[in-house]
C-alpha cells in the first residue's frame, strides 16, 4: 500500500527529528495532505498506527489538514481556489490547469 | 557509496558490480539514521526548543515526496543531458504493457538505441521476454512495494548500457494507484487500460489517468467478445483529462502500433525542441 511506504518516510523523519530536536515522545503530528495527493486518510491513519508502534510516536495523534489547490482556466482565464478535484472550468467548461494540492507534508509535531 | 546517488551501500547492502539479487531489499527511507534526506538538503528546522523535556511545538514543514521529487528532478536532469528520451508505463496489471513494450522494440530496435527497466514485486519473467527480443533490460524487484520510485530508477540506469539519444521505456509495477504519485523523472507518462477492464476506469481512477499524456486502450481485438463503449471511455477520460491524447491497440494482432509508434517520434521530437525538459508530471 502507497499510504504505508508514505507513513514510513514520515516515520524516518520523525525520528531524525527526535535524534537533533531531542525529544523522547510525540504527542501529535499534524499533516498536511493535498486533495490531489491521491492519498485515503483512513489508510493513512491506519498506517500511521502500524509504523508507530513501538517508537517515539507510539500512540501520538495524526491530525489531517485538508490542503487546497489553485486552478486556472486555460480558455477564459477564470482563478479559483479548489477544494475537489476538477478538470473543467466551471464557467466555460475549458480545460483546468490545477497546481499544488499534490503534496504531504509534515507541519508541526507535538513533543515532549 | 553508491554511485548514483551517494547512499551508502552498507546500508543498503547491494554490490552494484554483482547480481542484482540485493535491490530486493533496496531502500532508503526507513532508518533513523538514513543519510538521504540530510545528502538531499531537506534539513529539518525547529521552532525555539526551550526545556527538553517539556511539551513543546515543533514546527517540521518537510514533504513526504521531497525525497523522490529530489531523486525524480536529478534523472530528469541527467536524461535531458544525455537526450535519453524517458516514458513510463503504468496499468493495472495485466493490461498489455509487456505485450506492447515486446511489439514496440521490434519495431524500433533496427532504427535506435532503446533500453528497458522492468518493475515487478517479484520475478524476472517480463525482463526475460523483453531480453528476447535483444534490447537490454534490467529487472526492478519491488518486493513488498506497489510502485517504481525514482531512486530506483536511478540504480536501474547504472545497470544499463545507456547510449546517447537513446529511448527509454520504464514499465511500472501493475497498478493503477500509486504509480501515479511518484515522479520518476519521465518525459511522457503512458497509462494502458484493456477493453476487458471496463470503460468506467478513468472515472474510478483519476489520478491516474489525470497525469498520463497518453492513453492505449488496448486488447481492442477483444471488442466483439466484450460489453465494452469505446466512445464512453474515450469521455470519461476527457473528463478527467481533456488534453490527454488516445489511440485503440491491440498489442496481439498490431492495430494502432503505427499510430503508436508515431507518436512516440513526433513526442520525442518535441520533447527535444522544449529543451530536452519535461516539466514534473504530477505538479507541485
Ligand atoms: N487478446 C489480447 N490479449 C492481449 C493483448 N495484449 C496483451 N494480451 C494478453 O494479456 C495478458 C497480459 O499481458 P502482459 O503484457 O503480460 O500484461 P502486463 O501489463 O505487462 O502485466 P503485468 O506486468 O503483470 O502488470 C497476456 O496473456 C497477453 O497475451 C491484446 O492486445 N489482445
Ligand atoms: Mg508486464
Ligand atoms: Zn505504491
Ligand atoms: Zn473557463
Ligand atoms: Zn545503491
Ligand atoms: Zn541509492
Amino acid at each position: 500500500m502507497h499510504e504505508m511506504a508514505l507513513c514510513e518516510s514520515l516515520m524516518a523523519i520523525i525520528e531524525q527529528e527526535a535524534t537533533m530536536g531531542r525529544f523522547h515522545q510525540v504527542h501529535s503530528v499534524s499533516l498536511e495532505v493535498g486533495l490531489l495527493a491521491g492519498v485515503e486518510p483512513e489508510a493513512l491513519q491506519f498506517g500511521f498506527q502500524a509504523v508507530t508502534h513501538g517508537t517515539v510516536a507510539e500512540g501520538a495523534e495524526l491530525r489531517i489538514l485538508p490542503a487546497t489547490a489553485q486552478a486556472l482556466c486555460v480558455l477564459c482565464g477564470l482563478e479559483e481556489t479548489i477544494s475537489r478535484p476538477m478538470s473543467l472550468c466551471p464557467a466555460c467548461h475549458g480545460p483546468l490547469h490545477v497546481s499544488g494540492g499534490r503534496g504531504l507534508r509534515i507541519k508541526e509535531m507535538e513533543v515532549e | 557509496m553508491c554511485g548514483v546517488c551517494g547512499c551508502g551501500d552498507t546500508k543498503h547492502g547491494h554490490d552494484h558490480g554483482h547480481g542484482h539479487e540485493g535491490e530486493v531489499g533496496h531502500r532508503h527511507d526507513g532508518g533513523a539514521s538514513g543519510g538521504g534526506l540530510r545528502e538531499h538538503g531537506h534539513l529539518p528546522r525547529f521552532a525555539h526548543a526551550p526545556g527538553l523535556s517539556a511539551r513543546r511545538i515543533v514546527q517540521v514543514e518537510q514533504d513526504l515526496f521531497a525525497q523522490n521529487q529530489a531523486y525524480a528532478d536529478g534523472n530528469r536532469r541527467a536524461f535531458g543531458e544525455r537526450r535519453v528520451f524517458s516514458v513510463n508505463l503504468m496499468s493495472s496489471p495485466g493490461s498489455g504493457k509487456t505485450t506492447l513494450l515486446v511489439r514496440t522494440l521490434k519495431a524500433m530496435h533496427d532504427a535506435c538505441p532503446v533500453i528497458v527497466i522492468e518493475g515487478d514485486q517479484q520475478t524476472d519473467r517480463d525482463a526475460r521476454r523483453i531480453a528476447a527480443t535483444g534490447v537490454p533490460v534490467h529487472q526492478v524487484n519491488t518486493g513488498r512495494g506497489c510502485h517504481l520510485d525514482a531512486h530506483r530508477v536511478a540504480h536501474a540506469c547504472d545497470h544499463l548500457p545507456i547510449a546517447d539519444g537513446a529511448t527509454l521505456f520504464i514499465e511500472n509495477v501493475g497498478n493503477l494507484v500509486c504509480p501515479a504519485g511518484f515522479d520518476l523523472g519521465e518525459a511522457r507518462r503512458v497509462v494502458v487500460l484493456s477493453v476487458t477492464e471496463g470503460e468506467d476506469k478513468p472515472l474510478k481512477y483519476p489520478d491516474m489517468f489525470r497525469a498520463a499524456d497518453m492513453l492505449i486502450l488496448n486488447k481492442v481485438d477483444l471488442l466483439p467478445y466484450v460489453d465494452f463503449d469505446i466512445e464512453a471511455c474515450y469521455a470519461h477520460a476527457r473528463e478527467v483529462n481533456p488534453l490527454v491524447t488516445m489511440i485503440a491497440v491491440s498489442a496481439t494482432r498490431g492495430d494502432g502500433m503505427a499510430q503508436w509508434l508515431a507518436w512516440i517520434g513526433s513526442e520525442r521530437a518535441r520533447w527535444m525542441r522544449d529543451g530536452a525538459r519535461a516539466t514534473n508530471p504530477i505538479g507541485g
